[in-house]
């Protein structure tokens, strides 16, 4: 009771005081982040805003190039061959990764023993580098001294990394190989947090694990689709090192997607003006799909979450 | 300063480094070893970045064009000047890749590499065939080969410098060194020279025959692979630069020891212009001094240049290993190496050639270079026609 009171005698003002003073301090907290957020984020994106307006080989003199690089990258078919690509691996990657990323995700959230001990070597392709991933590949894949050869399997020893169509499947095929794992985590987290009485509640009704699946764990997980989904769609902008160490955007240019465009570009043949017009480019395309994904999730509140279940 | 990792050439630089480091305490050098590729890379950007080490390591050309025109590196026409000695002791054909506007501005150093048709004694035995002498006989040996069930040709495709050698040998033969030196030159139109078209024709030609092994494309020259396919028998003959030796001597099991590897010329072409014994290839590799660098560490790297860098344990060390150093008179050391066949063969190639091209990756600026090595892998896929790269190759000139 006396705490009780000694709350009520403080005087109303005072409290309203403190809270105000409270509120002001909390800009001065966002500080650090907004610091590095702005030097490490928002200046070299001023940067490479600017130097897609100058001429610059990346050793001599910076000079001002005004609209020509991005009216000879605008009207370079490179670009939209690089475009067409890296949305076709986006795209392609988003429909194999999804659903098998979702029903293991779902399969590893169960409790026994057997799906734990499985979900440990779902996961181990995450532990690995990009780089090392590639590197492995590359070897097992060598037409003349690969695991094909090795194993006395001809069939499998395809030309897989040189020709277009091959190396291009090949690579949506690692790309998921790596990734999957990455997703199945996000979406078991997923399936983990969704209320067992919802389950219970359907048993009583009678549905059964394939009518629970599509009218209680997909809707649930509405929320974490997205987040994978986003991470999948704008992460796929900036697939690089193992396209990089794989093929090298070969055979001829059919796996030579805009971030690789853009290494090759600025770095391979000096062309840094150029190649910031296309960094720009993946900047913008990437805001916009975040954005757009964003909105997919939208203001509609009924369709999951737990509050008000 | 910044050196290539790669046996054997990483132990040798190092010791070359440690003696001179041990007799000149107070100009000791430090080295830090890259992978080639990753390498070229980062000097670059490091030269871009203005914090290249002292010696830059290079392969002359367009790119130490960029780097002089940028007035990153030093101008060392007078030092050489005033060392008359150390620039008679290299090929004068070395000098040419280090000249800048007819200013030198880089120390020629280590070995000339011309590329040299090798092939497998052992299976060109077995056919009963000689080695090419003209491109139909070329041509036919690709029939043989493939009837018999081995791979004509190996390539590592993927490296795209491997696929260049071809053009580069097969313009000069049927074009002449002209028709490079316009391109080089910058002159209006020179990729569109007959001689260009033809020779995207005779790959193309070349290709659609199954001369290069089945899967080219996606063979990598830094793994080795395509020599690999060359000593354990799997392809007959391989066009590479005359540092695989070395390598093939090392991995291929005796492959070389016992004699059963074969070396050539670049087959003539009927009706061609160009001599014989005309070489491509890289000339030498270079060093220049970073324009960035103090006085004291400038006065260093030029004692280096002097005393530490091509001693005779150096050139006993690379003639050890296969190579042919830039120095002259070192004939009577070549005819006591075990390996004096080889190196013989390419000594006369790059003292003796009436023109030696260099690479035309490292020739042309790295704009260029870029744009042609990517419509080179085009070529060869034939997803272009010669034509086509011709008019792309054009549009790269003065770039």
């Amino acid at each position: 009771m006396s705490s009780a009171t000694s709350h009520r005698a403080v005087p109303a003002p005072q409290k309203l005081r403190e809270s105000v003073k409270q509120k002001s301090a909390l800009p001065w907290l966002t500080l650090p982040a907004l610091f590095f957020f702005v030097v490490f984020a928002v200046l070299p994106l001023i940067g490479v805003l600017a130097l897609s307006f100058a001429n610059w080989d990346g050793i001599g003199a910076i000079g001002v190039a005004g609209m020509e690089n991005w009216t000879s990258v605008l009207s370079d078919p490179e670009l939209y061959n690089s475009l067409g690509l890296t949305f076709m691996i986006m795209i392609v990657s988003w429909l194999v990764q999804t659903p098998i990323s979702l029903l293991l995700g779902v399969f590893t959230a169960g409790t026994q023993r057997y799906r734990a001990a499985l979900a440990v070597l779902y996961f181990l392709p995450l532990l690995l580098s990009s780089a090392a991933v590639a590197i492995a590949y590359k070897a097992l894949l060598d037409p003349n001294f690969g695991l094909a050869m090795g194993l006395g399997l001809p069939f499998l020893a395809q030309d897989w990394l040189g020709v277009p169509q091959l190396a291009l499947g090949l690579i949506i095929f690692v790309i998921a190989w790596q990734f999957v794992p990455f997703h199945t985590l996000i979406y078991q987290g997923g399936v983990r947090q969704i209320p067992k009485s919802l389950y219970e509640a359907a048993q009583i009704d009678g549905a059964g694990t394939i009518k629970q699946f599509f009218h209680i764990t997909l809707p649930q997980l509405k929320y974490t689709i997205i987040t994978s989904s986003t991470l999948m769609v704008v992460g796929s902008l900036t697939y690089f090192d193992l396209i990089f160490v794989l093929t090298g955007g070969g055979p001829g240019n059919s796996t030579r997607i805009l971030a690789l465009d853009m290494y090759l570009r600025g770095f391979r043949a000096n062309l840094m003006g150029p190649a910031s017009v296309i960094a720009v480019i993946l900047v913008v395309i990437g805001l916009a799909l975040a954005l757009f994904l964003q909105r997919l999730g939208g203001k509609d509140q009924q369709g999951s979450q737990l509050e008000g279940m | 300063m910044w050196f290539l990792t790669g046996e054997p050439n990483q132990t040798t630089m190092q010791k070359a480094v440690d003696a001179f480091g041990s007799a000149n305490p107070d100009n000791k050098i430090a080295v830090t070893y890259f992978q080639n590729d990753a390498y070229k890379t980062k000097i670059k950007t490091a030269i871009g970045a203005g914090q290249a080490p002292t010696i830059i390591y290079g392969w002359g050309g367009g790119g130490l064009k960029t780097y002089a025109d940028a007035g990153q590196v030093e101008d060392l026409t007078s030092w050489f000047d005033s060392n008359p000695d150390l620039k008679n002791k290299f090929f004068p054909s070395s000098f040419g890749a280090a000249t800048v506007d007819g200013k030198i501005y880089a120390l020629p150093n280590q070995y000339v590499a011309p590329i040299v048709l090798f092939y497998n004694k052992e299976l060109f035995d077995k056919a009963g065939v000689q080695p090419p002498k003209t491109w139909d006989d070329l041509m036919s040996l690709v029939k043989t080969f493939n009837d018999m069930g081995v791979a004509p040709l190996s390539l590592g495709g993927q490296s795209r410098w491997t696929s260049m050698m071809w053009l580069e040998y097969l313009l000069d033969r049927i074009g002449g060194p002209e028709v490079f030196q316009a391109i080089f030159d910058g002159k209006p139109n020179a990729w569109m020279d007959p001689a260009v078209i033809e020779t995207g024709t005779k790959i193309q030609e070349l290709v659609s025959a199954d001369g290069f092994i089945k899967g080219f494309s996606s063979i990598t020259a830094d793994s080795k692979a395509d020599q690999a396919l060359l000593f354990t028998g799997k392809a007959a003959m391989m066009l590479q630069g005359s540092w695989t030796y070395g390598a093939m001597k090392k991995d291929g099991q005796n492959f070389v020891q016992n004699g059963k590897l074969g070396f050539a010329n670049f087959p003539t072409v009927a009706g061609g212009k160009g001599d014989p014994k005309n070489g491509v290839g890289n000339p030498a590799q270079y060093m220049s001094i970073s324009a960035k660098a103090t006085d004291k560490e400038k006065d260093s790297a030029k004692k280096f240049f002097k005393d530490g860098i091509m001693t005779d344990t150096v050139i006993d060390a690379y003639i050890n290993s296969g190579s042919v150093p830039i120095v002259t008179g070192i004939e009577s050391k070549l005819d006591s190496s075990p390996d004096k066949d080889f190196l013989n063969f390419v000594y006369a190639l790059g003292k003796d050639a009436p023109n030696f091209q260099q690479s035309w990756d490292q020739a042309l600026s790295p704009t260029a270079a870029e744009a042609l090595l990517n419509n080179i892998d085009q070529l060869f896929l034939k997803s272009i026609t010669p034509q086509q790269f011709a008019e792309n190759m054009n549009a790269t000139l003065g770039k």
